[in-house]
């Protein structure tokens, strides 16, 4: 899909408004990772993906798994912006009868795996792209994962088994945004050296900032020209991006705004 | 002990059995974890090579590969012990399998107290217990290799998750081919009016030893043979609950959460009659598995007392 980067610019003002509009009205959900994330699904669903909104059942499409599915305001803000289902469907967002559940669960037009349980996102996407090899079919699967979600035992060994087996149709993004559920994420289990790490277990690595809509989409298209091995890319971000009090602020990971943080960020977004 | 002329091992029915499906269904992959010579998948992987994926013992990963392959239209058999395939992955189990009702079929092997030497930690004894715990798995316990291959065929025409179970060493066939069977259809092996014997998988021949026996002695016991405990034929047991008055349940599983649990459930809502449990207690020890059988009570003389034991109740 062509879409320019002033038009990407402005698609990630009104997921920006959108996240923050539905997190608030229902007082949970969370938004500071949601935010972090938001630029790299938006060059994912309007750039790179392969894939027909009014048919989210194509067998040939792309596939997204939002392996961090506590994010999923952001994504859900997205994929009704790409055309998923009714952007007024967002505020029914964590309501009794909703299509959009509290975490981002396989049914909802576009998402393509339940999670909710950290770590589990990466093999189901390993899963996807061995299939796709196995008909011999295009599929390209991409997988985000959150930084803090690295922890999880899980990971590694979806990692070593990917490139154990050579995925080249899979990519994952890691939403380095620094910041998990309680604290910094070097304060609660040290990460780097991260792209050592990925390297070490047999991926490419590359890394982009994450905010910067031509350094995502150059990075992606690298990754997807990558023969041989799957491609890990660490973008890194800012959690709470856009709005100034939850920026890089730990107390925003699963906390929406009270009424007047609210107005203050709608002012800051628009 | 043994009074029937055939043993075979459950599991190697299995693995014949997924070989020739193989080649009926090439949506059928098969993920084991470095365990594949025990659960006979190394036969698959032999005759399908491209469609067999090893990820070694790394059972979170392969329940969450099998899902990500279900959505893509595979039909994925993930094969490992019960103890691993049960207990490690459960979250992955929980989330995306039961959660997403995806069609991943686990067939663990070496289920029970029969893995006898290698000890508690190798005894599956709360599988049937965990997976019940997951809405929409459909738990299916073979009582023999016929009824192993049987079961096979028909996980494949569920669209949808289900759990096999079966043993290591081999176990008498009782069943003929052809067979007839029906997920959710246990079967009347045995007629009876004065007790019921409610049995799955291993515990079945026991039971039929035990009619036997008790025959002998003027008591006539109906058999049961509950394949699958879930969807459980509430039909029949309740049934049996109301013709004979009294019911003995027979598992190779701890007696919380397995088949016990569930008949009785089942019984005291609609028909409660007097109920014998022969099962597990706790953990059991490294052993021979006959010498475990008899020590911690499974074999079809416990089955004997019991039925007794529930007469003097009625």
């Amino acid at each position: 899909m062509k879409t320019s980067i002033s038009e990407l610019k402005e698609i990630a003002k009104k997921v920006r408004i959108d996240v923050i509009e539905m997190t608030h009205q229902v007082q949970s959900g969370h938004p500071g990772g949601s935010l972090s994330a938001v630029d790299i699904l938006i060059s994912l669903y309007f750039v790179m993906m392969n894939i027909d909104p009014n048919k989210p059942n194509w067998e040939l499409r792309d596939r997204f798994i939002l392996s961090k599915a506590h994010d999923c305001p952001g994504l859900y803000a997205v994929l009704a912006r790409r055309g998923f289902f009714p952007v007024e469907e967002l505020s029914s967002f964590r309501r009794l009868n909703s299509r959009l559940q509290g975490h981002s669960h396989l049914g909802t037009p576009g998402v393509e795996m339940s999670g909710g349980s950290l770590g589990q996102g990466l093999s189901a996407g390993l899963g996807m792209a061995l299939a796709a090899n196995l008909d011999k079919k295009n599929n390209y699967i991409y997988v985000m994962l959150g930084d803090g979600e690295l922890n999880e035992g899980q990971i590694w060994e979806a990692a070593m088994a990917a490139s154990h087996y050579s995925t080249d149709n899979l990519t994952a993004i890691v939403d380095r945004n620094r910041i998990q559920n309680d604290r910094f994420t070097h304060e609660v289990m040290e990460l780097e050296p991260l792209k050592e790490k990925w390297e070490s277990f047999g991926w490419d690595v590359r890394e982009c900032d994450g905010h910067d809509f031509n350094d995502i989409i150059d990075q992606l298209q690298l990754a997807k020209e990558v023969n041989g091995k799957p491609s890990l890319i660490i973008a890194n971000t800012v959690k709470g991006k856009g709005v100034s009090f939850m920026e890089n602020n730990p107390d925003f990971h699963g906390k929406a705004t009270n009424d007047e943080q609210y107005e203050q960020a709608m002012q800051e977004l628009k | 002990m043994n009074v029937f002329s055939q043993q075979i091992a459950t599991r190697e029915a299995y693995g014949e059995a997924l070989v020739a499906l193989g080649k009926e269904d090439n949506r059928i992959v098969a993920l084991g974890g470095d365990l594949n010579k025990s659960t006979f998948t190394h036969l698959f992987a032999k005759e399908y090579p491209d469609r067999f994926f090893d990820f070694g013992p790394a059972e979170q990963n392969i329940i969450s590969v099998a899902a990500g392959m279900a959505s893509m239209g595979k039909i994925p058999f993930v094969n490992t012990f019960a103890v691993f395939g049960t207990c490690r992955p459960f979250d992955q189990l929980r989330i995306a399998v039961a959660q997403t009702k995806l069609n991943v079929k686990l067939v663990c092997t070496h289920a029970g107290i029969l893995t006898g030497e290698d000890g508690i930690s190798a005894h599956g004894i709360e599988d049937i217990g965990l997976i019940s715990m997951l809405p929409g798995f459909t738990i299916i316990c073979p009582s023999d290799a016929v009824e192993t291959k049987a079961a096979i065929r028909a996980a494949v025409k569920i669209n949808g998750p289900v759990y096999i179970r079966l043993y290591r060493p081999p176990t008498p066939v009782i069943n003929q081919e052809p067979y007839s069977f029906k997920v959710g259809e246990a079967k009347l092996l045995v007629e009876g009016n004065d007790a019921t014997i409610v049995a799955t998988g291993s515990m079945v021949p026991r039971a039929l030893q035990a009619a036997c026996l008790l025959a002998g002695e003027n008591i006539n016991c109906r058999v049961l043979n509950v394949h699958t405990i879930k969807p459980l034929d509430t039909e029949k047991i309740l049934l049996s609950a109301q013709e004979t008055g009294a019911l003995v349940t027979c598992e190779e599983h701890y007696r919380y959460g397995g088949l016990s649990s569930i008949v009785a459930q089942c019984v005291t809502e609609k028909h409660p009659v007097p109920i014998e449990v022969v099962a597990l207690e706790g953990y059991a020890e490294s052993g021979t598995a006959e010498e475990l059988l008899v020590k911690y009570k499974l074999t079809a003389k416990d089955i004997c007392i019991a039925v007794k034991k529930v007469l003097k109740r009625k």
